[in-house]
């Protein structure tokens, strides 16, 4: 396939045997792209699974995500098809509870990344299962558990007051938002994707479950976006309103960007959060009937890009530059300046690592319309630099605005990876 | 939990056994228990660790079931008496004495139902006991017509007594009864479906909390052998859930469940979810 074709100084995976879920898989990143004419975006995309390939090569098989690493799992892991977010408060107060939890959340995690139960499997009938037991005999279907704590984790409680980075506080005010407590913060915040939504579900359930007594359950979110089922291609996931949704996301296998752009260096501010990375979270609800109303050229100018082929208006292709200053006959702008793209765009300076879903939760009761939209997420190196000037840019004038209102918000210090032996957040302690 | 739903805590039911001499409504309370029936249902470490505590905890049951028929006796009383606002006052701490030992009464077949069945928990016309009478007293605010249903209820009352006498208990009854305790909270009482008319949830709430910490208190000594741990945790989360519960005394009683906001109940309901998780392991002292 696409892959065995191209030029590459790393041909490591052509030596391997390649099962057929690989090929799949390369192809479903972005490896088809360059079959059929090549962009950058797919070579990167090519490289990034190659990436992982090597990663998982390391005595795993592949639909393991490790979970031990330099870096957490799940932030430039290509995104899986399902996410269950969850957000805690820790209830115990003292830093040895919170070790605690962390540790037996460590033990956990790795355990179900590589498909396993949590805890040792009992047979006393007079006690209650240790694990769950949704998942037996469910592959572990990509699984990765990101951890993060809120701004709030650094009050008076953990003793953590003076470790809180710099940059990292709660954020400040957007335009336009309007929102509820019921979607808004947490102590912690557990990102969960898998590629089957029981997997993910049951990674949750069991994380809180552990966690009783400990820490409670804040809010919760489910997300989809295609499968890979429905789109074997991998070609860029549309979000809700229709259109491709990741396009323009930085590419994920250039360690000098990612350096650049998600993760945290140590030199920044807090030792500690060296190679970990600042997550944003927004529940962005999207009015639905009122977009489906709107011509699609509302639509296209709205984001800037054509619906079809997730071009930027005026060219021609997915990947094309997006160019601003681009003129159609009469001298107007192809991109509309107010256009979500445009003004997310800005002079390219900021850029942030996109990693969104879409979620819905069901009905409004009240209007009896759609609650859906896009469970945003972002990870970046430092938040106010880039995710806030961005966000004060878009809640200002985006066109999109209109159609969407920003209902949750939160935000998490994502740690660094963690070592065999070692567990979440202990450098922080 | 209901008693419609009771089946799938086997090792509780299958621990009971009943003897066939419960039908006398006038057991002597001073009578010493019956033998247990059987001891065989038990795949349990030998009987014998546990007789000690199995005693304490009949005696509490009876004690508590005493009590009940009793402050029953007083409620049924007004409500024939026509004191409407006498029976209110007596509605919620007579239930009390019933809601420490509802997993024992839940056993006993028929009688909870008849005792302690919600409007729709059984038809229409069977439809008998406190709840039947609480949507009297608060909803058409009226003893008239209830005549019928007080008699009842205090017949069930002394049924149970009776009855209670006959139970088999074991340790694996007592360890499951204790969390079917906190089930029986975090099902209806912590969402106030359980007081549908007179918002007396709280009530239930901390008679439910206080009969599985009864059991708790009876088998720290064996769980503290085997798990000091879990024992330790246990204790401080019975600690802290009672007082998170005496925030909303008020009285003798509680306030009623229509004053809690929705995060105060959230609260309780995870503190709840807190002490049942380590308590659900309490079976580590009845071996594999
Ligand atoms: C419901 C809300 C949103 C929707 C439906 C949405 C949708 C899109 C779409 C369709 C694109 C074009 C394709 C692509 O490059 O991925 C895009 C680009 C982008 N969006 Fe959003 N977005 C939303 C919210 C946000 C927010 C809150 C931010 C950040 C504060 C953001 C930042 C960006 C960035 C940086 C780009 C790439 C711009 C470029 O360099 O071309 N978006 N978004």
């Amino acid at each position: 396939m696409s892959d065995h074709n191209q030029n590459s100084n790393d041909n490591s995976i052509l030596k391997k045997p390649m099962t057929r879920r690989d090929v799949l898989r390369l192809a479903g990143s972005g490896g088809l792209g360059l079959l059929l004419g090549g962009s950058t975006f797919g070579l990167f995309a090519a490289q990034n699974n190659r990436k992982t390939k090597a990663a998982n090569a390391t005595g795993t098989t592949d639909n393991q995500v490790p979970f031990y690493g330099q870096h957490q799992a799940g932030i430039i892991t290509p995104a899986q098809n399902f996410i269950c977010f969850a957000a805690f408060d820790v209830t115990a107060s003292g830093s040895s509870s919170l070790q605690k939890l962390f540790r037996t959340w460590t033990a956990a995690a790795a355990a179900m990344a590589e498909g396993k139960q949590v805890g040792e499997e009992s047979t006393n009938h007079n006690l209650p299962p240790v694990d769950t037991g949704e998942s037996v005999g469910l592959n572990p279907s990509r699984l990765t558990i990101t951890f993060g704590a809120g701004p709030s984790l650094f009050d008076d409680r953990f003793g953590l007051s003076g470790k809180r980075p710099p940059s990292f506080k709660d954020l400040p005010a957007f335009n336009g938002e309007q929102l509820e407590p019921q979607w808004c913060g947490g102590d912690i915040g557990v990102q969960v994707c898998a590629d089957d939504m029981q997997v993910a579900f049951h990674a949750v359930r069991n994380l809180a479950r552990m966690a009783r007594g400990t820490a409670v359950l804040r809010w919760v979110q489910e997300g989809f976006q295609r499968s890979t089922q429905a789109d074997p291609s991998g070609s860029t996931p549309r979000n809700l309103l229709g259109f491709k949704d990741g396009t323009a996301n930085p590419a994920v296998t250039s360690a000098q960007d990612m350096n650049k752009v998600v993760w945290a260096q140590g030199s920044d501010g807090a030792a500690w959060m060296g190679g970990g990375s600042y997550m944003a979270v927004r529940r962005i609800r999207m009015r639905i009937e009122v977009w489906d109303r709107s011509s699609l050229k509302d639509q296209e100018d709205t984001f800037g890009r054509y619906r079809g082929s997730g071009a930027p208006l005026g060219a021609k292709n997915e990947f094309d530059a997006v160019d601003l200053n681009a003129k159609d006959e009469k001298g107007n702008p192809h991109i509309p300046a107010d256009s979500h793209v445009a003004l997310a765009k800005g002079d390219g300076s900021i850029q942030i690592l996109r990693r969104s879903y879409s979620y819905s939760g069901g009905m409004d009761l009240k209007t009896g319309q759609l609650d859906a939209g896009l469970l945003f997420i972002s990870y970046q190196r430092d938040l106010f630099k880039q995710f806030v000037t961005m966000q004060q840019k878009l809640a200002k004038s985006d066109r999109l605005n209109e159609y969407t209102l920003h209902v949750g918000s939160a935000v998490f210090a994502c740690f660094p990876g963690v070592s065999n032996g070692g567990y979440i957040g202990d450098t922080l302690f | 939990m209901r008693y419609n739903v009771i089946l799938p805590t086997g090792v509780l039911v299958a621990s009971l056994l009943f003897s066939g001499c419960g039908q006398k409504e006038d057991a002597n309370a001073d009578s010493t228990p019956a033998a247990p029936a059987s001891t065989e249902t038990s795949t349990t470490a030998s009987a014998a660790d546990f007789n000690a505590a199995i005693e304490q905890y009949r005696t509490f049951a009876v004690e508590q079931c005493d009590l009940f028929v009793k402050e029953t006796e007083k409620f049924t009383n007004a409500v024939k008496a026509g004191n409407l606002d006498e029976a209110k006052k007596l509605y919620a701490p007579a239930r009390a004495y019933y809601e420490r030992i509802e997993p024992v009464a839940e056993a006993l077949g028929d009688l909870d139902p008849n005792i302690d069945a919600r409007v729709n928990d059984v038809d229409a016309a069977d439809w008998r006991g406190f709840h039947r009478i609480e949507k009297a007293l608060w909803e058409d605010k009226t003893t008239t017509g209830q005549e019928g249903y007080a008699d009842q209820l205090l017949k069930d009352a002394q049924l149970l007594r009776a009855k209670i006498e006959t139970i088999d208990i074991d340790a694996s009854l007592m360890v499951t009864g204790a969390v079917e305790l906190l089930n029986e909270v975090s099902s209806s009482k912590v969402t106030g479906e359980e007081e549908l008319y007179s918002h007396t949830d709280l009530y239930d709430f901390a008679a439910n909390v206080e009969g599985a910490s009864k059991i708790f208190e009876i088998l720290k000594p064996e769980l503290a052998k085997k798990d000091a741990d879990l024992e330790k945790e246990i204790g401080e989360r019975f600690a802290t859930l009672k007082q998170e519960l005496d925030a909303f005394k008020k009285g003798d009683g509680y306030v009623d469940y229509t004053e809690l906001k929705d995060d105060q109940i959230r609260k309780l309901s995870q503190n709840l979810d807190a002490l049942a998780e380590p308590l659900s392991n309490m079976g580590k002292i009845l071996g594999v």
